[in-house]
């Protein structure tokens, strides 16, 4: 083996070792800072290793590249708001599939079709996971950034469509595979794949964003990985199939804490909600409080758990939690925070707001760390939360989240709810939690009921 | 026969990933996301070859295209991480230690 090729190599396995090592510093948060930024030099070496390869003849479209891509990812990385992290990720997954499948497309347009049946199967993969990785992830993007409205948008027919849809790409790449040559046949499989995303994203409501974000990472991680087959490059075999089997464990975990089967992710047919809930005795009551009476019995509370949701996002109100919590903790109150899985738009979107917020992290808890904490909880403070907190998940099993796991909140001695209206929102699940005789309903934006608690916890 | 080795390392790479991923607490479910987008930007190494060889005008504007892409994902990908997991403290910053 020539120098040269040696030293490729071994910036590649020097890369594959700290990208495995990178990831493994993320069990522990001490660790993790520095050891992704020994990631990121891997990831230097690794581009270095390719630069020197014999061949690359010209350099001036990849210097113009590099620095088009710098330009627009530095912002990207620097200035993007955490509150803007779900969509931020979505577009992120995009870019990555965008790379996978032009250089899928440079390879296939090179060979002029004449290839192996194996590489033909590796470009094939390749394009498939890349083109429906693009348009599934635009359109998240899309969704998150609530340029498109965040509900399921449902046609008729549309499973039958969607099952077409793959049968047909999938016969094409099979005979794609046999005959190689047919190049027509091959851009028409990109373009299915397109609209495969398309149809995918579609019908999925906000609140299952979280799966289908830790899908398309999975899917974005298998077409780097196939365009390591096509190219046989073993760094990005392996970096894919880290990111195959991250998104794939997170979207596992993501379904089982909405209590969806695996398969019904892996299909996409997901996020049509079931209407058959048992709706409250009408009239029902609940009890509304003042932001004076909430800020009392908190200023009085020796055990307080906070629970965010998705509603402390869209208020961007984690500061004022911070500042609410530490008034608490001065007048000798213990406050802890408790994070449902799902709780938000993506996995660990919670843990990130209120990290940004400056709260210690030790006083962040899962939901299996907690819940049994409730019972001798004197106020929970649910925030912009509703489903990872309702008791019909337990009790009432014709609901549509009926077997999810959820906060034990109902279990505690008292509960203070902060929500814009009774509305049950584009879900139209009831909350039984809200009319329960312990909890209290605190009305209005999240952030300015939050100031006014402030304000009142400092007057008592 | 490299494409079993290739499947060989396909393999044991996944599972190496989800031994180490499993581990990996909730609470940096958000950084863990953005660190392996940043490491997938790996699809770099394909396309800086397309970019540069000059085979056809086709790859090339194929390749520059793929090389922006994938390094937008290098780029914004390991700086947003590291901006994350800067916020992760450990110490609480002004409570007097009054826990009950």
């Amino acid at each position: 083996m020539p120098i040269r090729d040696l030293f490729i190599e071994a910036t590649y396995l020097a890369a594959s070792v700290m990208f495995i090592l990178g990831l493994r510093s993320l069990t522990r948060p001490e660790f993790a800072r520095r050891g992704m930024q020994q990631a990121a030099i891997g990831m230097v070496l690794a581009i270095v290793g390719t630069l020197v390869k014999h061949e690359i003849v010209e350099y001036q479209w990849i210097v113009a590249g590099l620095a088009v891509g710098t330009l627009i990812g530095y912002p990207l990385g620097q200035f993007v708001p955490m509150t803007a992290m779900p969509q931020r990720i979505a577009i992120s997954h995009m870019f990555g599939a965008v790379a996978a499948t032009l250089v899928g497309v440079a390879e296939y347009y090179n060979s002029g079709g004449v290839l192996g049946h194996g590489e033909m199967t590796a470009l094939g993969f390749e394009v498939m996971f890349g083109s429906l990785t693009i348009t599934g992830s635009f359109m998240a993007f899309l969704k998150l950034q609530e340029i498109m409205p965040g509900r399921p948008i449902v046609i008729r027919g549309q499973n039958a469509f969607n099952l077409t849809l793959f049968a047909v790409t999938f016969g094409i790449f099979v005979y794609l595979i046999v005959n190689p040559d047919q190049k027509n046949l091959f851009y028409i499989m990109i373009a299915l794949g397109l609209l495969i995303g398309v149809s995918m994203v579609l019908p999925i409501g906000g609140a299952d964003m979280p799966v289908v974000v830790s899908l398309l990472n999975s899917y974005a991680g298998l077409a780097s990985s196939a365009t390591g087959f096509a190219i046989g490059n073993n760094v990005l075999i392996i970096a894919g199939a880290l990111d195959g089997a991250s998104g794939f464990l997170l979207s596992v975990l993501m379904s089982k804490a909405m209590n969806r089967s695996f398969a019904n992710v892996l299909f996409g047919a997901f996020g049509s909600v079931v209407k058959t809930t048992k709706t409250l005795a009408a009239g029902q009551a609940y009890t509304p409080v003042s932001a004076e009476d909430a800020a009392m019995r908190l200023a009085y509370a020796g055990r307080v758990i906070i629970v965010p949701g998705y509603g402390m996002a869209v208020a961007q109100s984690q500061h004022v939690v911070r500042e609410l919590a530490e008034l608490i903790e001065h007048r000798g109150g213990d406050v802890k925070y408790a994070i449902h899985p799902v709780a938000g738009r993506m996995p660990g979107h919670m843990n990130v707001l209120l990290a940004e917020a400056d709260v210690p992290y030790d006083r962040l808890y899962d939901m299996e760390q907690i819940n049994g904490e409730f019972e001798k909880t004197d106020v929970v403070l649910v925030i912009g939360a509703n489903d990872v907190v309702n008791p019909a998940a337990r009790n009432d099993p014709g609901s549509p989240i009926y077997g999810m796991p959820i906060l034990n909140v109902d279990r505690a001695k008292s509960v203070i709810v902060m929500k814009r209206s009774m509305n049950p929102g584009f879900a139209g699940i009831e909350n039984e939690l809200f009319y329960a005789e312990k909890t209290s309903m605190l009305f209005g934006d999240a952030k300015a009921s939050l100031t006014k608690l402030v304000t009142e916890v400092k007057n008592v | 026969m490299t494409s079993i080795t290739e499947l060989y390392v396909f393999v044991l790479a996944a599972f190496v990933g989800y031994q180490v991923i499993t581990r990996v607490p909730p609470l940096l479910h958000t950084p863990l996301m953005s660190a392996t987008n940043a490491i997938s930007g790996i699809s770099l190494v394909g396309s800086l070859v397309a970019a540069g060889a000059h085979e056809t005008p086709v790859s090339t504007i194929l390749g520059f295209i793929a090389v922006t892409s994938a390094t937008i994902n290098v780029v914004g990908g390991f700086l947003i991480t590291d901006r994350m997991l800067k916020m992760f403290k450990h110490k609480p910053k002004d409570t007097d230690g009054k826990r009950p």
